[in-house]
């Protein structure tokens, strides 16, 4: 089948371009440098670390749940990123290059070529979310014996995450150059952020226009919707209650939320990548090479 | 009707926005034919072959491709290509690439090995099977680029100046593949703009100039006429220029002898006369027009010298 034939060839280019052994060494130097910095603070006696009033096991998972909602940022962002920079130039450069001729004359369709690049990167991104994501947790569980109540949930939504910017870099490769798209894909998926910041201060101030201009930034680019399912699903129930008394103060804080995505939300959100992967493909059949 | 053509064009229309690249394309190339596409810079050759493979689309106009619409799925898998603008992945090796296009062109993988190597072998690239596309130069990316459009053993080959990078062996090796493929029945069409090469391999051509066919016929019919012969004598008395006047109309330029309406035929009654009237014979050419004469002609009748043209696409 073409399709999968695309995707193959795809997941092979990266490793010839030796983009997954750079990711895996990258990620070998993450985990071993936060396993130490994890060990380090599990082993801090208290009057070292004012800042814990005391070193109960709450206050340990506590500080052990932040840090990881914080590392998992960290990866969220190099997932978008990644997702970006592999797909801006995919069907771009090849156009340009000439590379596509000969392949988009063979007796297969546009879309296989489109989805199956979109597959392989896809398969990659989940892959390497998935392992990366699950060994920081791991290490978090030996050094500090902390685990995050839904850890599979959490993984699935930054992949989705980034599955997101990689369908909206596809439909930008079809038109625009590897550049335009990447800045595009990243602005927004910044942008994103930003808007989720804008509406929750704007409900910590009761402002209904800031906090639904932040509404409208989360439907226009579901990714921070998702990335706050993520730490939603990392936070433990303790953190979630405190807030909870906390109140209105709780918001704006981009590491924390009270509640998960809505189920329409996560309706809108498939609903958002599926119609850009449709756009993407409308748009690559009526390209002229 | 269709059918009995690998390529039916009819009135086909190419526009960019400020630009016509073809403007009313109507031809026809019988199947297993050595077809030559012949154009200066500019005048839609690429344009074409694009619309006939379903690159782009046209503007108006109908195009049939081995009975097909053009850009038909089911007649590009019996279809091979070598772009002008060749480039694969220079991360396969020349095996992996060929392997590639054969699984996109739907060749059983049993057969794979064995066609692969043939063709690799076909186009002189047999030892550089197992290394990187991208260690290759680009002659030998332009042959990977020709064995790329062979697999699949296609009934048509469109080859866009297929030897734009090639060293004069190289070239004489394409013509080599491309008289091998007329041997086994396969069409070609190939784009160029080098005269000599379309005049050595092709079985009919079609000159195309600011996206229209200006001329399309058998290399003979396009080369025009044929009685010509140039003389190179000595020792012509009288005598002598009579009887070459009997023969054809004479010009005579310092010892070159050049007679019009002289068939071929009645060339060595000609020159048994000569010997008996005494003339030395230094030479006898039989001097038909080449292609080139016959294309500038054209063009120049046309729309006058190419670099006075607007700008066209390719």
């Amino acid at each position: 089948m073409a399709l999968l034939r695309i995707a193959r060839l795809t997941l092979r280019e990266t490793a010839r371009r030796k983009l997954l052994i750079a990711l895996v060494i990258l990620t070998v130097i993450v985990a071993l440098l936060t396993g130490w910095l994890f060990h380090k603070l599990y082993s801090l006696p208290c009057g070292e670390a004012p800042h814990l009033h005391r070193c109960t096991v709450a206050t340990m998972d506590l500080a052990a749940a932040t840090l990881l909602i914080l590392l998992l940022f960290m990866f969220s962002f190099v997932l978008a990123l990644g997702a970006a920079f592999v797909a801006a130039p995919s069907i771009a450069t090849e156009i340009e290059s000439g590379v596509l001729l000969s392949i988009a004359t063979r007796p297969i369709r546009r879309s296989d070529i489109l989805l199956g690049k979109w597959l392989g990167f896809a398969v990659l991104l989940a892959l390497y979310g998935a392992l990366a994501i699950a060994l920081e947790m791991v290490i978090l569980k030996v050094a500090m014996g902390y685990a995050p109540p839904h850890p599979v949930a959490a993984i699935a939504f930054i992949i989705a995450e980034s599955l997101i910017v990689l369908t909206l870099a596809m439909l930008g490769s079809t038109r625009l150059s590897a550049i335009t798209t990447g800045i595009i894909a990243l602005a927004l998926f910044g942008g994103a952020w930003l808007a989720g910041i804008t509406g929750e201060v704007g409900q910590l101030f009761g402002n209904r226009t800031i906090e639904n201009a932040g509404t409208v930034g989360s439907l226009i680019m579901p990714t921070d919707g998702l990335w706050r399912g993520a730490i939603y699903n990392l936070e433990p129930l303790a953190v979630i209650l405190g807030q909870a008394d906390l109140g209105q103060r709780a918001a704006a804080n981009p590491f924390f939320v009270l509640s998960a995505p809505s189920p329409p939300y996560l309706l809108w959100a498939l609903a958002w990548g599926l119609a850009v992967l449709g756009l993407a493909l409308w748009s690559f059949q009526r390209r002229e090479l | 009707m269709r059918e009995s053509y690998a390529i039916r064009t009819v009135d086909l229309v190419k526009r960019y926005r400020t630009t016509t690249a073809l403007d009313g394309l109507t031809m026809t190339v019988g199947h297993g034919e050595v077809f030559g596409f012949l154009g200066p810079n500019g005048a839609g050759k690429t344009t074409a072959v694009k619309l006939l493979l379903g690159l782009t689309r046209p503007t108006a106009g109908e195009a049939w491709v081995l009975g097909r619409p053009m850009g038909d799925r089911i007649a590009r898998r019996r279809v091979g290509y070598l772009p002008e603008l060749f480039r694969y992945q220079d991360w396969l090796t020349a095996r992996e690439l060929l392997a590639l296009h054969c699984d996109l062109a739907g060749v059983p993988r049993a057969e794979q090995p064995a066609q692969i190597t043939d063709t690799l072998e076909l186009v002189g690239l047999a030892r550089r099977a197992r290394d990187r596309i991208g260690t290759f130069s680009k002659g030998m990316q332009q042959r990977i680029g020709l064995a790329v459009s062979l697999v699949g053993r296609p009934d048509l080959v469109f080859l866009d100046e297929p030897t734009s990078a090639l060293d004069p062996v190289g070239r004489h090796d394409v013509r080599e593949i491309i008289r091998t493929l007329r041997t086994r029945g396969t069409t070609v069409f190939l784009n160029s703009h080098l005269l000599t090469e379309v005049e050595q391999v092709c079985d009919r051509v079609a000159i195309i100039d600011a996206g229209r066919v200006i001329a399309m016929g058998t290399m003979d019919e396009l080369r025009g006429r044929r009685d010509v012969v140039r003389l190179r004598l000595g020792g012509v008395g009288p005598g002598a220029l009579e009887t070459l006047r009997r023969y054809g109309d004479l010009e005579i330029e310092s010892g070159s002898y050049t007679v019009t309406g002289l068939m071929p035929a009645r060339v060595p009654a000609l020159v048994t006369e000569l010997v008996g009237l005494g003339c030395e014979i230094f030479a006898v050419e039989p001097r038909s027009q080449t292609l080139e004469d016959r294309f500038l002609e054209l063009l120049g009748g046309s729309n006058g010298a190419a670099e006075n043209r607007p700008p066209h696409p390719a």
